[in-house]
Formats: structure tokens, sequence, C-alpha cells
């Protein structure tokens, strides 16, 4: 059997990365508890053996409290050869907590201590040597986003030992007490200016504007970027690219139905639905940009550290939706892409929460690829209206969280959260963490996106469209005010939501018909990617009561609107 | 006196921890345990959050367990 070594250590001390730097397998990392839900597995070469390594989550003790954390102790239940404890050895008195009790086991640790390039500005000195006497066990020091010591920790992987620490249970922190006070000396240090950010972005009065300049200047950045992308790709693509591909097309298909597919029947690229022109205008000039764009910002925010702050400054505001303060990071996700948001939920601890929690990540704001269609297809009819579907959303997002919290038995837990210091980003960092996420969304929604523009063709050559409108038409044109062939389009929202709202465009809309079925088409069906995720995270029973509600939200809202505006 | 009677700024002793085992368990985890020093960071609006420093590392707790901790005012 292969040989398999885990990484273990509490939340926030940098296992991903040195997961990453072990493997050369490319995780997220970023800086704020729980950003690793799951297990990665990567292999390392040492000598002529393969060896597996897992990362997992980050964990304060071994007793799990989240189903992230039961994931840790899953494995610690499985044979593993190596444990490589990490270590942030800008906090060791409270990480060593978590290394004592994985001493008791059997099986060989090797520490690593990380962020080392931080203890020097932060007055801390530890000996290293002695805490290595101390525990019986090989320690480094490591710094995972520069490499440093990587490769010591590697050489020494075969000197990692079991068992080397004894203690009484009840004299853990005595025990740590007498190792810390041996090998760690704190000086008095200045505070930075990083330090004195952190402050103010803590403290209510002053965090509370911050956080609203913040907020305007993410969506300030992520348009600026995204507009200024899409007036480069765009021209682009309609003068180059469309001739170059009808020319090639109608040079090689000789057949007038498999033109007509390929290149759809009018020359404008989101109006043919060819899967050559709009198949590609889609992900690649509407979309792409945005995700570039808000992945730019939040992994931004994330790695400098402001995403707890958040969390810690919404958490009364979210409690009276019937989540805590954590949920923010779940919700800033969902704003990207669902999957990863749906993942991040198993931070939470009750099932209340998690429900309440992922109704309001559906319903709060359309992931970035539907969001870059609305604003393609509503931004030419005025700014205002714009806003308008988005404060719709969040506001129905929030009145529905409020009612499921009065309706749902039980208690939202309080907020227990780690602030980790700001850090400046490190740049390769970010740009690696950037195309982690643009990737997945070439290998992952890109294909998606082309079959679904591929299956809105077929269905109109196939007159499937008439024949669904003729059935379920009647009620979108009496409740909702919409044309009856938009029923097509609502099927195929299912595969790809931003197809969906893409489809619009042919019908020409009135400005409340916009409105209307932009609303619809968030609230309505997860798409396909979110319906499996759901079901892995909630199981069947809770992914249809959401799915139910929804729906019905959106149905109710839709009437509304329709009615009202 | 609890955590959340402390102002900003202001460093304690933790006296007595009055909550459930497993809150006393995840708090002990993270390093908050009787006699163990806290400075006070901040205080949030309406019961909310407190954060806190213990030793090199920054927190924020709910309110309601933060009301839990007693400490002693140094």
């Amino acid at each position: 059997m292969m040989k398999r070594i885990l990484l273990i250590g509490n939340p926030n001390v940098g296992k991903s990365a040195i997961f990453s730097r072990l493997t050369g397998v490319d995780v997220i990392c970023s800086n704020y508890p729980g950003t690793t839900v799951e297990y990665y597995k990567g292999y390392i070469k040492l000598g002529d053996e393969k060896i597996e390594v897992i990362d997992v989550p980050g964990t304060y003790s071994l007793q799990p409290t989240s189903k992230a954390e039961e994931v840790v102790l899953e494995f610690l239940n499985q044979p593993a050869d190596i444990i490589i404890n990490v270590v942030d050895s800008t906090n060791l008195e409270r990480n060593l907590n978590l290394t004592l009790q994985l001493l008791k086991r059997d099986v060989p640790v090797i520490v690593a201590l990380n962020f080392w390039d931080e203890t020097k500005h932060r007055g801390i000195s530890i000996d290293i040597q002695k805490l290595e006497k101390l525990l019986g066990v090989p320690v480094v020091a490591t710094c995972a986003r520069t490499g440093e010591g990587i490769k010591e920790l590697t050489e020494r992987l075969k000197e990692a030992k079991s068992k080397t620490y004894q203690f009484l249970e009840e004299e853990k922190w005595y025990e740590i007490g007498k190792i810390i006070s041996q090998v760690q000396n704190l000086s008095h240090r200045h505070h930075t200016f990083l330090d004195r950010l952190s402050e103010i972005s803590i403290k209510p009065s002053t965090g509370i504007p911050f956080a609203l300049i913040i907020l305007y200047l993410t969506f300030k950045t992520v348009r600026f970027i995204a507009e200024g992308l899409i007036s480069l790709i765009e021209p682009i693509f309609n003068e180059h690219y469309v001739p170059f591909i009808i020319n090639i097309v109608e040079k090689t298909v000789p057949v007038k139905f498999l033109q007509d597919i390929l290149l759809g029947t009018t020359p404008k690229p989101m109006e043919s639905f060819g899967l050559l022109t709009t198949g590609f205008y889609i992900p690649f000039v509407a979309v792409l940009p945005y995700i570039i764009s808000f992945y730019f910002v939040l992994s931004f925010l994330e790695d400098i550290g402001y995403l707890p702050r958040v969390a810690v400054l919404l958490d009364v505001f979210l409690h009276k939706i019937g989540v805590h303060g954590y949920t923010s990071i779940p919700i800033l996700l969902g704003f990207g892409c669902k999957v990863p948001a749906m993942l991040a939920t198993r931070i939470l601890e009750t099932e209340r929460e998690k429900i309440i929690a992922t109704a309001l990540i559906l319903m709060m704001a359309p992931c970035m690829p539907q969001t870059a269609m609305i604003i393609s297809l509503v931004s030419p009819y005025g700014i205002k209206y714009l806003f308008f579907v988005f404060f719709i959303l969040f506001f129905i997002s929030l009145i529905n969280s409020a009612v499921l919290n009065k309706i749902l038995k039980g208690e939202t837990p309080e907020l227990f959260l780690e602030i980790p210091p700001y850090r400046i980003p490190y740049i390769s960092g970010l740009f690696k963490k950037l195309w982690i996420r643009i990737k997945t969304f070439l290998t992952d929604a890109v294909p998606m996106i082309i079959f679904g523009v591929f299956v809105a063709g077929m269905l109109d050559v196939f007159r499937v469209t008439d024949f669904v409108s003729k059935i379920f038409g009647y009620p979108v044109v009496l409740f909702f005010g919409l044309p009856k062939e938009i029923v097509s389009v609502m099927i195929l929202g299912f595969l790809r939501k931003d197809v969906s709202v893409a489809l619009l465009k042919p019908f020409n809309l009135s400005i409340k018909q916009m409105i209307i079925a932009c609303v619809f088409m968030v609230l309505y069906l997860p798409c396909v990617a979110t319906f499996f995720t759901l079901l892995k995270e909630m199981g069947a029973k809770n992914t249809l009561k959401i799915i139910f509600l929804t729906l019905f939200v959106g149905t109710i809202v839709s009437i509304l609107l329709n009615l009202i505006i | 006196m609890d955590i959340t009677q402390l102002k900003e700024g202001e460093k304690a002793k933790i006296i007595e921890i009055r909550a459930t085992a497993g809150i006393i368990k995840k708090l002990d985890a993270i390093g908050i345990r009787p006699k163990v020093e806290i400075k006070k960071i901040s205080s949030h609006f309406l019961r909310g959050p407190q954060t806190l420093e213990v030793g090199t590392t920054q927190l924020a707790i709910g309110f309601g367990i933060a009301k839990k901790i007693i400490v002693e005012k140094i």
C-alpha cells in the first residue's frame, strides 16, 4: 500500500500553502480560517517512493464541532504513515495544544513552524533546537509562501517519531506553558500600519464606514476591470473572430442546416445562437471579464485577511435572519459561483443554519456569470434598473431568511472566529489562485455554456419551444406578463443560468418584463451544477425543500412585480 | 464582571467560564481558560460580537458566550 502523509493543524496556519509546495498541486489558499472544507490529495517522491499527501481542513482540537472538522478525524482514524503538524509560529502556545494531542497518538509526527518570516517583525523568537528536544520530534521552520524550509521538511520526514510526549490531559496547558517558557521569547514591538488598519476595521465605529468604503471600491473595481476587458475583447470578437469563423464554416461545411447550428441565423452574436458565435460570445466576451475581475478583487480581499472582519461586523445583523457572521464568507463566495459557496457552508455547525444560509446564498444575488449577463442585458435600459433588480433580490432574500428564522425551530449558534492578522498579499500566490478559479470556469462552465447554446438551438429547430410554450405558456403570460415563448428559456436555466438570461435578448422585452424575467431566472431554480452540490451536501430531502422554497418565492415575487410595477 | 463589561483596551484575567462543557472545550482549544489574561479589543453594537486578544491570537466571540466568561480587571 502507498504511504500516506497527513497535513494537520489549526485553521489558517497555511496547511494548503505547504501542501501546494510539497506536491505541486494548486489548491486555493486564503487568509481566513475555513478555506479548506474538504480534503485534497497530492503526491511527493521521496527517493524512489511515491507518497500520498493529504491536506485536510484545519481544526483546533481532535473533537470536531463542524462537518469540515469531522473530515480531519475521519482521516486520523485511517492508517497514516506520517503527520506533518503545521503550526503557526506566531501563535505557538495555542497551536501546541493540537500538537501535544497528536503526539499522544501512534503516528509519527513532524512539526512545521510556518509563518516563520513573520515571527521576526512580531517580536517573537523561538528556539527551534530546544523545542525539538522538548517535543522529541523534528521541528522545521517554514515559510510556505516563499517555499523556505520546504526542502528541509521533506528531507527530515523520515525522522518523524510517534508517542514522544506523555502527559496528563488535565495538565496539558501546564505542560504547554512549561514548553513555551523555555523556547519562546516575546519582545515589545511597535504597532505597524497593518495593526492599526486591523484595529480600524474591527471597531464598529470606524469599521462600518471602512466596510462601506471597501464595498464601494469593490463594486467600482470589479466593474472597471470587467468593462475595460470587454471593451478590449468585444471589437476583436466582432471584427476579427466572427468574419473569420463565418468564412471558414461557409467554406468547409456544405450543409445549410449545419451552418445554421454553427453560426446561427442572424449575424448578431447575442441573437444568433450559433454554437461558434453566441456559444463563444457568452463565455468569452460577456462572462469571462467579470469572472476575472470579480475573482481578482475577491482573492485580494481573501489574502489580505479582510473577510473575517466582515463576518464580525455583520454578525449582529445576520443573527436577526438566523445565521451567524461567518455566513458572510459563503455569501461573498456565492457572488462568484454557488458551488464553492455551498461547500463553504460546511463550516456552519447546525442543519438549521445551513438551510437558512443556503437559501440566502441562492437568493441574495445571481452568480457572476449570470450577473454579467444581466448587466449586459439590463444596463442598456438604464443603470437604475440594474440596481433595482439587485435590490429586489437582496430585499427578498433577507425577508425570506427572516421568515425561515421564525419558522424553523432552534437557535442560531454564536460567532466563534479567529481573526488573522492582515497580511500583504503575495502577488504570485494571488495570481495563482486567480488562475485556479479561471481554469475552473474554463473547464467546468464553458463547455456547459456551449452545450446550453446548442440545446437552445435544437429546441428551436425541432419546434420544442413552440410545443412547450403552448402547454405552459398561458400562466407565464397571465401571471408574469411575459411572452409565452420564454418557457423554453426557463427550462434552459437549469443547465446554465447565464445562457438562460442571454436567451432573453431576442424577445425585445420591455423594461418591466426584463426586470421580472431576470428576477425570476435568478430565484426559480439552481443550475444543475449547484443542484448536484446541494444534493451531496444536504441530502435529497433538504435539497427538494430548498428548491421548492426558491421556486415558490420566485413565482410569488414575479407575480407581485407584474402587478406592482 | 464578564467580558462584555470590559472597555476597549482593558486587560483582564479570566476567573471562571460558566458555560456548557461543549463551549468550555471549544474555548479551551483556542486558549481561553481560567487564569489566562485577555485584552478587550472591541465590542459591537446591539449585543454584538466581542473581539479580544489572547496571547498573540485575536478572536471574535458572540455576546452570549462573552457573557459567560467571568473576568477580573487587571
